[in-house]
């Protein structure tokens, strides 16, 4: 990926690098080159973006670069992806370059990075030449030795790294290309251009014969294909694919680089004017393309389709390089190297690759018309597409440093990166994350990139121990200081002047007084003098304490209070979730929220139990047993009693104790099996409306509320819509009833927290309706059973009651002039356009929130946004949290290319997809998805990417992965939900969704797959990529989503392994309902039970644990996680998909 | 031959009846001319400790629309065992059962002194009384504490198998269950929604729709019985519980803001305590009992807004038309008095308020269901205290002096039909051969429920004589009307008792004479007293007075002697020279007047006035007052204000009071403390003599009077300055000096000015 951000790099490169590896990268490579860029950019400072992995890379370059390289190779030798990461190394030193470059470079990157490689491997010529192998070459090993020299070119690469898109094919071609490219680059790059064609080879294919990607895909399509591409890739990531075919792969690659090389040069030369070659050769290529692949084995081929064939070809070289990879992966610092060389070679091979082909042909099984050799080629290798696990080592690798908000525009790691945060002036990226760090300046620019402009803001974040929390601020009686006209509040942008006595407004330039009790002098260069005593001057977050003009009817605020109501119908109390929650109160009720630790919590508490009619008790003090107050008027809900219900958990202590004894009691013979909701929240919210107070409500909820009442449900699901155009309707809620519930509750601030226990159809999207408005959570346990999901359950409950939160919130998103906020995602009300209202917002909810242009920004003062919310903290005082965040803004779409941040846009995306499913049929939904992704991307091989073949795909080396991302969130449940996959969890997703974070829904779509070999130290195994084939039967494997765990246990797996897991030396043996793991005393059992934990202890929900026996029936489920598969549901692999957005690229761009 | 006033003493005694003429007129014209209507004051169950129950079913008349009982009237023929009905003339067989019957073995109902009998009969399985409490709790935290003292006691005093249920009400009406361990639990209402009766069974969980319909079968009674338990237990079982549960009892605990009355939702809290027993216990004797210390504020049946600003309604208010919830609440008490009283519970009201709490539309809770009112000024008084024990007082058979789930049934020989009754009761509707077109009070049938029964409950029964002028004296002579009184006792037993009465007819043009001495004047005066009463409640108060000057301005025309246009020639017989006396007073009487008097306490004062015997009931008319003093024993003296002399005390007795007034000097000696030293002990025994006879009466008295002792000059002693007759007031004080005595302060006239008046009316030839 890396490396395909450092596309512009490429871009850089392009130019220079046409000649160089552009052929190489043309393959996958250019994209890598991008990662370059990247490093260039850090370097140059291309792009803030860039330049952070610019640095981190460089440095890692050498380091990571062996990895990334390894992998980057591999990837290089198979597809491009492995470019990426080591083009990334390389912008690192071409960073200035890569900027010049960038324009072109986008395109060229891909190449670029390639040439990088190539500088990096002289040999890289050949290498180069392998685009593929550029690619790779152009991570790893380029970055250390070409690195430097390259480091423009690779600057141009980053950019074009991207191209990865293309089909794997392309690359594979570009291999070829690069091949040639090194001795011409800039045919390489046109080659690069080629490289990331690919893929885009492969697309020629598909373009003149959708075929072709068939072609590739269809022998094995998906798998052809894919494996074709991310054979190229594969090679990267998959070095450790070292192990498998590599080595032949390898040298028949090498072998092909050189022709290929040659080949590739010439594709090289079309780089140039890449597009032309790929017009020209795509078409040919696509038939030739495959011969050529085949033929591409005979380098010739390769040479005369050289574009096309190198396009289409491409691809399956880069398998073949990825096979070679593979071996070279053992050696991953070598690899790079090797692989450049190799992969130059390989590239060469491209020429090569035809060899490799041959070789490939395994792969190549795919390659259809290429008759052996072609299927091998053009299944695009797995390894040659961009890998996200290459992607997230990259940047783990070259995070080392704090990250210090002080820099305007400058992107932060990887929400998947470890990384120590130091504001200085904008917000910490866990409060906000931005999809861009570099705005579009017009409406124009944004319109035609399609880049969407989001923040995704997770006000109340728990920061690490390590970071200091935001500072509390008290402006006095006079409350905080404002911008007199659009309310902003004091915060770093504001410019003093006039000596300090008034101050201009960074929103909206309007001049306010300071107050004088505000009045501070200022020192030479403007600031004031006690600017950094001060966190409103000094800091991106902080707090303000709110006066009493902030607060509801202008009355200080009661502190909140916890309603716990529980369902106490038949199947609650025979699931056993009754008398759970009951035995859990009673000790979970000493861990309310409170901000002194050393005081009690001043939440007050009250308890409902219901069926078809609600059962209040009376705990107060004085009583000696609490007493049950029943209100079967369900219909007209109200509070039966006021004094008693909502008490203090120390003085009522006894009371309470005695009656969550009782209850499970009252109630263990019940044979009520009806139960209301509606009235439920009613009663809730009566009763804080009585007490006048905000707070939250816990609802632990069985079944479909069918009993006579307002609010009452009719079992509505019906599998026959799903797929059609009314599918949309059983999304909406079926009565407007919770609608207007919801709104009543936010106006109380009423939060409610909805635990389901189901065991049928509970229609949660309507249930849901109140927990989402209000800021709320939905748990749902289907099929409860007191055994197996009591810990998950117990897990989820403390954190929910424990956590910190703040009531009746509003929040409010102000921004420069230039940009506006237009739209926002998440779990909340909004009764106008602006205000966020949220009943409660607790640390783990997120608001994405959207900007559009109204007017022009400027590159000299950037964008501004500062996110306000005003909300009551659990001891009941009135606060204002304020985040501030500033981006730069640009006139060049480069520099808005390499500054994006994938995880970001990703969130972005899924979470208006999965609103839209409300009002669109999902088939539209999911094709708007991918429209829109194409635009972005055809957006930037048009205006960024160096001039390529337009068979080759070419990526952004910042979005590099959006294909593979994308693709997660088409083929995800909500969006194309399997058989087995009921409306309830549609629903439930959806909301759950609506509120995550970058980093939840990075794994949500992208789950973590560890392979668990050797424990040792602290660090983590490296992850694995999420496809079948990445399992070895001997290993065992975990798998996390953040909602569930899995443990994988390969049929072969080791007996030792086994001892040391489960204490049982026989796979059989193992007890596949297993919910946690035995604790034994060996390091490996425990640094597994650490590593789980930390797991579970990272997410805002309990994961539970599932043991997978390989060829077990609960296989399917966790393959269901294996997101680059091809999924059962019909969902496309992500070869599959690569190919796919190609074609959708080149059809934009044709 | 007994005098006639030794015949009706003898009547009363035997059979709680008095009739207003003893001879009646043999046509309707002649009954119509006699003004007073014919009538009767019935006690249904007037103690017999003289009467045994008799343990068989009675025997009635084969005739469908008859089914008289026998009764001594009856002609029997021992030989063919065949008795005639005497109101219809069917003859009927008697039963095997008397297959021993002669004339010297008659059965108990043959024989005349047993012209009233008991029946036990078996009917059903025997339910226990239910007692369902239902408790305000918008009190003064002093008045709920002795309430709650009260009702803890009553816990001792209900009979061990009784149910005993309870609903607290304040903002929220909240429903009791009493069998629980542990938690207390209660299911609670809001006080606003009016809800029927089958949503209230419903959210108590009475009813199981869908287990029955499943099965196809209908709820049986166990069922019903057994799932009310909740809310419903006998007393020996629950008794620990509930005397807690009342302890906790607390106050309302919802913030009463200045300016404002609590809020109080009596109206539910009633109708769910109907809907409860409807739902559980129909066709059950049961009380509801309601405790209420203030009008009902909120929801269905509010009386007055919760605004302090706002005061309650007033007579002025009610004239005026002013009274903005007055007819919405009346009207949803009357239905819920309604719904109760087909079941066949009653409902009781206590309440303890300074201010009014809304009796006047409350109070056909208790009229229409024989229910108890109870007005006092707060729960912590004596009065409240003494008058609910009295509730549960007991008979000298060791029972409850109360019964259930009446209904009564006249039955009348041909020449007789109903015309209505007046009394505790609603009517069943059971049309007949016997009932009149011509309404009388409840009229238009011959049944009559009557839920909540006492050995005192009276009522008033108006017939009507519909013998043509010119036909025949009927044969034999005489009238009957039988009376069949069906309760459950409060021992849980059905009872039917039987009273047959009869009258010889007269022709009134030849046997005016005889009428006239016939003519029961007491028994006429509350009889009227009714008539004016039951008109008061739907028509203007001077309207009501009008028309009784006039019946009784057309009695004394028809009966006095006199000669045309002189009044000084005016006589009046023995028998009805008392009659106008009672008519002044009654005129006087806060039954008629509602000067002075709020609208809940007229309801009060006419409620009891219309369900007392005959005794209590003219006291009510015309208070009694003794005078004690150093001439003599203790003597009833005239109710006239010459009665008030300053070395007297006297002692009024109005029924609702008890006032003991020291005269002047007698004052002046108590306060001189004279009766503190030994030489004047006979002092001490004539101020003690009063108190004694006071005691007497107010242990007997239900409900208990308010006591006053007061003295000349003292404020209190407004209450016997308002009674007396105001033969000397400021105008005419000094004019008739020569008689001593207290002049009152009125405009009213005086009984001699009253008598000139009729009188003058009475002769004058134009009336």
């Amino acid at each position: 990926m890396n490396v395909n951000q450092q596309t512009p790099m490429a871009s850089p490169y392009g130019q220079p690098q046409p000649g160089y590896g552009q052929p190489s990268y043309a393959p996958l490579g250019g994209g890598y080159p991008a990662p370059y860029a990247p490093y260039n950019g850090p370097a140059s400072a291309y792009q803030h973006g860039a330049p952070p992995q610019g640095p981190a890379r460089a440095p890692p370059t050498s380091a990571p670069p062996a990895v990334s390289s390894s992998q980057g190779y591999s990837q290089y030798s198979q597809g491009d992806i492995q470019n990426g990461p080591p083009p990334v190394a390389q912008p690192m030193q071409r960073p200035a370059v890569s900027q010049p470059y960038t324009p072109g470079a986008m395109n060229l990157s891909g190449p670029h990075p390639s040439y990088p490689q190539q500088y990096a491997v002289p040999p890289s010529m050949q290498q180069v030449t392998n685009q593929m192998t550029g690619m790779q070459i152009g991570p790893g090993p380029p970055p250390t030795p070409a690195g430097p020299g390259y480091a423009p070119p690779l600057t141009s690469q980053p950019p074009i790294s991207a191209a990865y898109s293309v089909a794997a094919p392309p690359s594979y071609t570009q291999g070829p290309p690069p091949v040639s490219a090194d001795p011409p680059q800039p045919p390489p790059h046109s080659e690069a251009g080629g490289p990331q064609p690919y893929y885009g080879g492969p697309p020629p294919p598909q373009q003149t014969f959708p075929p072709s990607f068939s072609s590739a895909g269809p022998p094995s399509q998906a798998p052809g294909q894919q494996q074709s591409f991310p054979s190229g890739p594969p090679p990267v990531p998959q070095s450790t694919y070292t192990g498998p075919p590599p080595p032949t792969a390898q040298t028949s690659f090498p072998p092909p680089p050189s022709s290929q090389a040659s080949s590739f040069p010439p594709t090289a030369p079309p780089s140039t004017a890449p597009p032309a070659q790929y017009p020209g050769p795509m078409p040919p290529p696509g038939p030739p393309s495959q011969p050529p692949f085949q033929s591409g084995p005979p380098p010739q081929s390769q040479l005369p389709p050289t574009s096309m064939a190198q396009a289409n070809h491409l691809p399956p070289g880069p398998p073949g390089a990825m096979q070679q990879p593979p071996p070279q992966s053992g050696m991953q610092g070598g690899y790079p190297p090797q692989q450049n060389g190799a992969f130059g070679q390989v590239r060469g091979p491209q020429p090569g690759y035809a060899g490799q082909y041959p070789g490939q042909p395994s792969y190549g099984g795919p390659a259809p018309a290429p008759a052996p050799a072609a299927p091998s080629q053009k299944r695009l290798d797995p390894d040659s597409i961009p890998s996200p696990i290459q992607v997230i080592e990259d940047d783990k690798a070259k995070t080392s440093e704090p990250f210090t908000t002080g820099v305007r525009g400058q992107a932060p790691p990887l929400v998947t990166t470890n990384f120590q945060v130091k504001d200085q002036g904008n917000a910490s990226p866990r409060f906000v994350r931005c999809t861009a760090y570099n705005m579009p300046c017009t409406a124009d620019m944004a319109r035609q990139s399609q880049v969407p402009m989001a923040a995704v803001i997770k006000p109340l974040a728990t920061l690490p121990p390590d970071e200091t929390p935001p500072y509390i601020v008290d402006h006095g009686e006079g409350g905080p200081i404002r911008c007199n006209r659009c309310k902003a509040y004091m915060c770093p942008y504001m410019q003093f002047i006039e000596g300090g006595r008034r101050f201009q407004c960074g929103f909206c330039s309007c001049v306010t007084d300071v107050p004088p009790h505000y009045f501070q002098h200022l020192d030479h260069t403007g600031k004031r003098v006690d600017c950094y005593d001060r966190p409103e001057l000094s800091a991106g977050s902080y707090e303000f304490l709110a006066t009493v003009d902030y607060c509801k009817n202008n009355k200080l605020p009661q502190p909140p209070a916890y309603i716990f109501l529980i369902d106490v119908s038949y199947n609650a109390v025979k699931s056993g979730m009754v008398n759970i929650v009951c035995q859990e109160l009673k000790t979970l009720l000493d861990y309310l929220p409170r901000e002194n630790p050393d005081t009690d919590s001043v939440v007050r508490v009250g308890f409902i139990t219901y069926n078809k009619v609600l059962h209040f008790y009376n705990v107060k003090s004085s009583l000696a047993q609490p007493q049950m107050l029943v209100v079967s008027d369900v219909s007209d809900m109200f509070l039966p009693l006021l004094d008693g219900f909502l008490v203090n958990v120390s003085e009522s202590r006894v009371v309470i104790e005695s009656l969550l004894e009782q209850i499970p009691e009252m109630f263990a013979d019940t044979r009520e099996t009806e139960t209301v909701f509606g009235p439920v929240i009613q009663a809730g919210l009566e009763a804080l409306k009585a007490a006048d107070c905000a707070g939250k409500l816990f609802v632990f909820h069985t079944s479909l509320p069918i009993a006579e009442a307002p609010g009452k449900l009719k079992n509505r699901e019906d599998k026959k819509l799903v797929g059609t155009d009314k599918e949309k309707s059983l999304f909406q809620p079926q009565v407007g009833f919770y609608g207007s519930l919801a709104k009543e509750c936010v106006a109380q601030g009423c939060c409610v927290d909805l635990f389901l226990f189901p065991n049928q159809y509970v229609d949660v999207a309507t249930l849901g309706v109140v927990p989402v408005s209000t800021g709320g959570s939905i748990y749902k346990y289907t099929y409860f059973q007191a055994q197996a999901d009591c810990e998950r359950f117990l897990n989820d409950l403390r954190r929910d009651v424990q956590k910190p939160m703040g009531f009746d919130a509003v929040m409010r998103v102000r921004t420069s002039t230039g940009i506006r906020a237009t739209d926002f995602f998440g779990s909340f009300y909004m009764s106008n356009t602006t205000d966020v209202e949220l009943a409660g917002l607790d640390c783990d909810k997120t608001v994405t929130v959207e900007f559009r242009h109204d007017d022009k920004l400027s590159e000299e003062t950037g964008a501004l946004m500062q996110c306000a919310v005003l909300y009551t903290s659990c001891s009941g005082q009135r606060r204002l949290r304020v985040h501030n965040m500033a981006v730069n803004c640009c006139f060049q779409l480069a520099d808005l290319y390499r500054n994006c941040e994938t995880d970001t846009i990703i969130n972005y995306f899924s979470k208006y997809a999965y609103r839209s499913v409300l009002t669109t049929p999902t088939k539209t939904v999911r094709d708007t998805l991918v429209n829109q992704c194409a635009q972005i991307l055809s957006c930037y091989r048009k205006n960024c990417a160096s001039p390529s073949s337009a068979g080759q795909l070419i990526l952004p080396e910042c979005m590099k992965l959006l294909p593979v991302y994308l693709n997660c969130v088409l083929k995800s449940d909500m969006l194309l939900p399997g058989g087995d996959v009921s409306l309830d969890d549609r629903a439930y997703l959806r909301q759950l969704l609506s509120c995550m974070d970058v980093a939840e829904s990075h794994l949500f779509f992208y789950p973590r797959l560890l392979p668990l070999v050797k424990l040792e130290g602290d660090s983590l195994p490296v992850a694995v990529r999420n496809s079948e084939e990445r399992l070895s039967k001997g290993g065992v494997y975990l798998l996390e989503t953040g909602l569930h765990l899995f443990l994988w246990v390969g049929a072969n797996a080791q007996q030792e392994l086994l001892l040391n897991i489960f204490g049982t030396p026989t796979f059989s043996q193992i007890d596949p309902n297993m919910t946690s793991l035995p604790i034994l005393d060996n390091p490996f059992s425990q640094r597994l039970t650490e590593i789980v934990e930390s797991f579970r202890a990272q997410r805002s929900r309990y994961m539970k644990l599932m043991v997978v026996k390989q060829e077990d029936k609960a296989e399917l489920i966790f393959k269901h996680f294996l997101v680059e598969d091809k999924s059962g549901s019909g969902g496309a692999s992500y070869v599959d998909f690569l190919c796919h957005m190609h074609k959708e690229i080149r059809q934009l761009l044709s | 031959m007994a005098t006639y006033q030794e015949f009706i003493q003898q009547n009363e005694d035997r059979d709680g009846v008095r009739f207003s003429w003893n001879l009646w007129p043999s046509s309707r014209l002649e009954a119509t001319r006699l003004v007073v209507p014919v009538s009767c004051l019935f006690t249904p169950l007037k103690e017999r400790p003289d009467l045994p129950p008799v343990q068989y079913e009675p025997v009635l008349c084969s005739r469908a629309n008859c089914k008289a009982v026998l009764n001594p009237l009856c002609q029997v023929d021992f030989r063919a065992k065949i008795w005639a009905c005497n109101f219809c003339f069917q003859r009927n067989p008697f039963p095997p059962s008397y297959a021993g019957i002669s004339d010297v073995n008659q059965p108990a109902e043959l024989m005349p002194p047993f012209s009233t009998i008991e029946y036990i009969v078996q009917r059903g399985p025997p339910t226990p009384l239910i007692f369902l409490y239902v408790v305000d709790t918008c009190l003064e935290e002093e008045d709920l504490q002795a309430l709650r003292e009260s009702l803890q006691m009553s816990l001792s005093l209900l009979p061990a198998d009784a149910l005993v249920g309870l609903i607290t009400f304040g903002r929220m009406v909240q429903v009791h269950e009493l069998s629980c361990e542990g938690i207390a639990k209660s299911y609670v209402f809001r006080g606003t929604k009016e809800l029927s009766s089958k949503q209230i069974q419903e959210m108590l969980g009475l009813m199981k729709p869908a287990a029955s319909s499943q099965q196809g079968r209908p709820v049986a009674p166990h069922d019903a019985a057994a799932s009310s338990c909740k809310f419903l237990q006998p007393v020996h079982r629950v008794d620990m519980n509930l005397t807690d549960l009342l302890g906790e009892l607390q106050r309302d605990p919802w913030p009463v803001p200045q300016g404002k009355r609590p809020l109080r939702s009596t109206g539910i809290a009633l109708s769910i305590a109907v809907g409860l027993l409807e739902g559980t216990f129909p066709n059950t004797g049961a009380r509801v009992m309601l405790f209420t210390g203030g009008p009902p504020t909120q929801g269905p049946g509010m009386v007055v807004g919760d605004e302090l600003k706002t005061p309650i309604r007033s007579w002025h208010d009610i004239q005026k038309d002013n009274a903005r919830h007055l007819k919405k609440a009346t009207k949803y008490y009357e239905a819920l008095a309604n719904r109760a009283a087909v079941n066949g519970h009653c409902m009781d009201i206590y309440a303890c308020a300074l201010d009014q709490m809304g009796l006047l539309e409350m109070k056909c809770c208790a009229n229409l269901t024989g229910g108890h009112v109870v007005m006092g000024d707060s729960f912590n008084t004596s009065l409240f205290k003494q008058t609910f024990q009295r509730v549960f007082s007991k008979d000298y058979n060791g029972e409850f002096r109360m019964a259930f789930g009446g209904t009564l049934e006249v039955k009348t020989s041909r020449e007789l039909k109903v015309s209505g009754a007046i009394g505790p009761c609603v009517s069943l509707n059971a049309k007949g051969p016997c009932v009149s077109e011509n309404e009388m009070g409840i009229g238009g049938t011959t049944q009559w429920k009557i839920c909540g029964l006492n050995p005192s409950s009276t009522l008033a029964m108006f017939f009507e004589v519909v013998n043509q002028h010119n036909a025949p004296i009927p044969q034999g002579g005489r009238g009957a009307v039988q009376f069949v009184t069906q309760y459950q006792h409060s021992n849980t037993q059905k009872r039917i008792r039987v009273t047959t009465i009869a009258r010889n007819w007269a022709d009134a043009q030849s046997q005016i004479q005889h009428i006239e001495t016939s003519f029961d004047q007491e028994a006429s005066a509350v009889l009227m007293a009714r008539l004016g009463v039951f008109r008061a409640e739907s028509e203007e108060g001077p309207d009501v007075l009008r028309w009784l000057d006039r019946q009784l301005i057309r009695l004394c025309q028809k009966f006095g002697q006199f000669n045309k246009d002189d009044s000084t020639s005016f006589k009046l017989s023995e028998s009805l020279s008392l009659y106008p006396q009672f008519m002044f007073h009654l005129r006087r009487s806060p039954f008629l007047q509602v000067f002075n008097n709020s609208p809940d306490e007229s309801s009060y004062y006419r409620h009891h006035f219309v369900r007392q015997d005959l005794t209590q009931s003219l006291i009510m008319i015309q208070p009694i007052l003794y005078s004690y003093s150093f001439h003599g024993p203790p003597e009833p003296v005239l109710l006239d204000s010459s009665s008030i002399l300053p070395d007297r005390i006297l002692l009024m007795d109005t029924f609702f009071q008890l006032v003991i007034y020291h005269g002047e000097t007698i004052a002046q000696w108590r306060k001189a403390r004279y009766q503190e030293m030994a030489e004047y002990e006979n002092f001490k025994q004539l101020l003690q003599a009063p108190l004694d006879d006071a005691q007497e009466i107010l242990q007997t008295r239900f409900p208990m009077p308010r006591y006053v002792d007061t003295e000349h000059g003292g404020s209190q002693a407004r209450f016997l300055l308002s009674k007396v007759n105001p033969s000397q007031t400021h105008n005419n004080a000094y004019g008739w000096g020569q008689e001593s005595g207290a002049p009152i302060l009125t405009d009213d006239v005086s009984l001699q000015v009253f008598m000139d008046h009729l009188k003058k009316l009475a002769v004058s030839s134009a009336a």
